[in-house]
């Protein structure tokens, strides 16, 4: 039985009929066709489909979507400007060479917004406890944290 | 190399952006109209007789539109490089991993719930799950076509005579060592979309590192199918990861293709994670027995190798993996004679294939754990021992490898000094330092008849560039690599460059994305086909301005005379000409770069490659003798690349390869038991996190290979070649055991200490 909802999502009001089973990355990608946000494990342990819920990095595969009630939800896609550019943690992984297939990049970088949002110039400590729920084969995690710190004014 | 604009710059990857928005298309965002879901049933059993398959609930749920069991695969088509595989298996399963049905259905959740309501009834019988079992006389047979388990593959190189050297040695080292199975862990899983349009030729989006080798794999199969003279078109989406997963072609594509001619619709089958782990094929682990001699300088006299692979149930590409074991068997370090035998053995187990590296880091853990205890008995420092024997530019190996450019003894002098090591070596308190080195193929590698690849490259008429390749881009880099170099040699911006890189109808051929080939022979086809181009604008643009084309010159896409600037005219507008003229021209230019290299003779020699990779890693760690806990405390990666295109992209090959090797040495085991797959989740496979990460400094050397372009080698698989040797060597100098089977593991270190103790009582 689908039940009516009503959430924030990229600073937009949105209202969808959703099946309480679902999960919010369920609907992310498969009823609102917003793939930025990826699946890939979908119990919570690559942390590739994080999203940012009232300023909390969360993984959407685990969050059952009726608790996006009421709530702001940010994905990749709301990250960029309207004007086409790019958010500055964004722009830093692009410069600092930490995006390679970038299939972790999206939750990656979504973590490291939830923690920029909340400390502008976050200690290497911080950063690594950011990232730590985020999987990476590609990168060795090495220009990821790069990429953080030079937001933050570390380099 | 003065005055270079793009090439050695640390320029961001093109398709950074696009990824970082979340804007890039994997094969899990794929969707095309009235496209169907496939889902997969596995075998319950590693060894077992169907004895009855009902697929009748499956097919009557609403929503399924086709369940396809071995009956339905046509004409007793199988797949892989000994075709010992069909893409659906009836009779009798051999894994686990064993595909016996499959559904394609309107939604995924139906096609999951389908496979689910397939009835199986089994008999089980006896498994061989251990390579040495399976090689005995008497064991039973897996496929039972067969003479023996043991793969009719023949790895054996010889040189010299070994049993002479033995005997002349002052010293020798010898011992087992084993290796693991580990797998890449993309964190894109597995997938494609098969299609077919009204005349039965086929599209198939796809993940795949080879999409030309694919396209023919493809076509062979809807040959055996009974579609004759049809086309098949592989369209590469944005790849989430390969590390070698897809050089081959598997099952899934082919139940996906036979789901979509069944059902005449677009067929998508993704792999969930669980299904990554079971059903992608793993490093092989291997059974080294390794010896090997010096004389009383600590000169190399012989090194001999037996190993056996368990290959699994089935034989795909990786089961020639010896044959790149051979590289460092016989050419890294100086060694005159020389043993190698390899046998790859059918179990029950998961069949193995590439992973980055191809077989030379389960080589390279025994040849430079077995240096180490060599320079032990020997009483030589192992840096010592390495210098003396160290490669150099000139030499030719036994296996007949001309080696031009070679920075190895560059790369153990970075470990030597960054690690501090004089200061630090046989101190045996705890902490303890280790290195090893590595070859790898830095020029190509000849392993099929061409090792080739092909670019065209066309200007339109507002002066921007497409570079077509055959190469493919797996998150390496390599279009970001192409464009620099295009960018270089035409004098035009990165910008102004458009890589087209995923498409068999566009794109010329290519021998696929493996051996660390793809700046070496893509670049250099690119190169060629930069300078073709350059040619033509540069003789249009010479009867425009009435110079000789010797006195013109491009940069920031402009063409001017070197004699004097004001005489000039921007590259749009001569297109323009090109194209506005009676009689006019397109520009486009191609070329195709076969490097110069061999394919082995009978006896394994040839130049396999026109350059080589080398390498050392050096490593400090830290041993907890209450824990056995293993901390790395410094990390040199220090790596011969001949010339890096851009520093950024290289350091993360680098930084990325050499924390998969740490995996590798500390942590990272697929737990096989009897069979069964017991950790196939992130939960309980420990792929490194950002915890994980040691302290690295990515140390570049450039050693200028003539045949490179801009002088640039390999690099994609080096980073992981050394490290788990290296590990294993540091560890011994901080306790004092030698850990022989892979990962190392606390419980295996404080076992070891142990009986280390134990012996002192």
């Amino acid at each position: 039985m689908k039940k009516e909802i009503t959430f924030t999502l990229n600073n937009e009001k949105i209202n969808i009929e959703a099946d309480p089973k679902w999960t919010l990355l369920y609907v992310l990608r498969e009823v609102l066709e917003m793939t930025g946000t990826k699946e890939g494990c979908g119990y919570g342990e690559c942390g590739a489909c994080t999203v940012i819920i009232d300023g909390q990095a969360v993984n959407s595969c685990l969050y059952p979507v009726m608790e996006a009630e009421g709530r702001s939800i940010v994905t990749i896609e709301g990250l960029m400007a309207k004007n086409g550019e790019l958010d500055p943690i964004q722009k830093a992984f692009v410069d600092e060479g930490a995006v390679q297939c970038g299939f972790c990049i999206p939750g990656m970088i979504m973590s490291a917004k939830a923690l920029l949002d909340r400390k502008p110039k976050p200690t290497d400590e911080e950063i690594k406890e950011s990232i730590e729920g985020n999987l990476c084969r590609c990168t060795g995690y090495v220009k990821i944290i790069d990429a953080i710190k030079s937001v933050g004014g570390g380099r | 190399m003065e005055g270079l604009k793009y090439v050695g710059k640390r320029i961001p990857k093109k398709d950074a952006p696009l990824k970082a928005t979340g804007q890039a298309v994997y094969i899990q965002d794929l969707k095309l109209p009235g496209m169907l879901y496939g889902k997969i049933l596995y075998s319950k059993y590693p060894h077992a007789k169907i004895l009855r398959l009902d697929v009748s609930k499956a097919a009557a749920l609403p929503g399924v539109r086709a369940v396809l069991t071995g009956a339905d695969v046509p004409n007793n088509f199988k797949f892989g490089f000994l075709k010992d595989n069909p893409p659906l298996k009836s009779g009798k399963v051999l894994s686990t991993r064993d595909e016996i049905a499959a559904v394609a259905a309107i939604t995924q959740e139906i096609a999951d719930e389908a496979v689910d309501l397939i009835e199986v009834e089994y008999e089980e019988l006896p498994g061989i799950f251990d390579p040495i079992e399976a090689m005995k006389e008497g064991a039973a047979l897996l496929h039972e076509e067969t003479k023996s388990n043991v793969l009719k593959l023949p790895w054996k190189f010889v040189n010299g005579d070994v049993e002479a050297a033995k005997k002349e040695s002052a010293f020798i080292a010898e011992d087992s060592y084993t290796t693991q199975w580990v797998t890449h862990c993309c964190l894109g899983t597995s997938g494609c979309v098969a299609s077919f349009d009204v005349s039965n030729n086929l599209t198939i989006y796809s993940n795949t590192q080879i999409p030309s080798l694919a396209q023919n794999d493809f076509l062979e199969a809807l040959k055996v199918f009974g579609l004759k003279n049809k086309r098949v078109r592989v369209i590469q989406n944005t790849i989430g990861g390969g590390f070698g997963s897809k050089l081959d072609t598997y099952a899934y594509e082919y139940i996906a293709i036979l789901l979509a001619l069944r059902t005449r619709k677009p067929v998508k089958v993704v792999f969930s994670r669980e299904e990554e782990f079971l059903a992608t094929s793993p490093r092989q682990p291997t059974i080294t027995r390794i010896s090997q001699g010096c004389d009383g300088n600590g000169k190399l006299t012989f090194r001999e190798i037996e190993m056996v692979l368990d290959n699994g149930a089935y034989t795909s590409w990786g089961a020639t993996t010896p044959s790149v074991m051979m590289v460092p068997i016989s050419s890294l370090y100086k060694v005159p004679n020389i043993k190698y035998t390899a046998k790859c053995v059918y179990t029950n187990n998961t069949y193995s294939q590439a992973f980055r590296g191809y077989g030379n880091p389960q080589a390279t853990f025994a040849i430079e754990s077995c240096l180490d205890e060599l320079a032990i008995k020997a009483g030589i420092d192992p840096v010592e021992i390495r210098r003396i024997n160290a490669n150099e530019p000139g030499e030719v190996t036994p296996q007949n490898f001309r080696i031009t450019s070679c920075g190895l003894k560059d790369c153990i002098e970075e470990v030597v000094n960054r690690l501090d090591w004089k200061n630090k070596h046989g101190k045996r308190n705890g902490r303890g330092v280790g290195m090893a080195s590595l070859i790898h193929v830095g020029g190509a590698a000849r392993v099929y008849k061409s090792d080739g690849c092909g670019t065209i490259i066309k200007v339109d008429d507002n002066g921007k560039v497409d570079v077509i390749t055959g190469s493919s881009e797996i998150g390496q880099g390599s279009e970001t690599i192409i464009a620099q170099i295009v960018a270089e040699v035409l004098g035009v911006g990165m910008d102004d460059i458009n890589v087209i890189n995923n498409d068999t109808d566009v794109c010329p051929w290519d021998v696929g994305v493996h051996a660390s080939r793809t700046t070496f022979v893509a670049g250099n086809s690119a190169l060629g086909a930069a300078e073709k181009i350059k040619a033509q604008i540069m003789e249009i643009a010479a009867k425009n301005l009435g110079e000789p084309v010797e006195a013109l010159d491009m940069q920031d896409g402009v063409i001017f005379s070197k004699n004097d600037r004001e005489k000039n005219i921007p590259l749009a507008k001569v297109l323009r000409k090109a194209h506005y003229t009676l009689g006019g021209r397109m520009l486009v230019a191609e070329n195709f770069y076969d490097p110069p290299n061999e394919n082995f003779d009978q006896t394994f020699r040839g130049n396999l490659s026109v350059a080589y990779a080398y390498g050392t890693h050096g490593v400090e760690v830290e041993v907890d003798r209450e824990t056995g806990q293993v901390k790395i405390l410094n990390y040199i990666a220090a790596h011969d690349v001949g010339k890096a295109i851009n520093p950024m992209l290289l350091e993360g090959q680098i930084y990325g390869g050499g924390l998969q090797g740490v995996g590798y040495a500390l942590g990272e085991r697929m737990i096989w038991d009897r069979g069964y797959l017991k950790n196939g989740n992130f939960l309980d496979y420990k792929m490194p996190t950002v915890r994980d990460i040691p302290p690295v400094q990515a140390v570049i050397v450039e050693s200028d290979e003539q045949a490179g372009p801009f002088g640039a080698k390999g690099i994609g698989e080096p980073g992981l070649v050394p490290t788990a040797p290296a590990i294993a060597n540091a560890v011994y100098d901080a306790v004092g055991v030698r850990i022989k089977d892979l990962p190392i593991t606390p419980e295996k270190v404080l076992r070891a200490l142990k009986e280390k103790e134990g012996q002192k009582v």
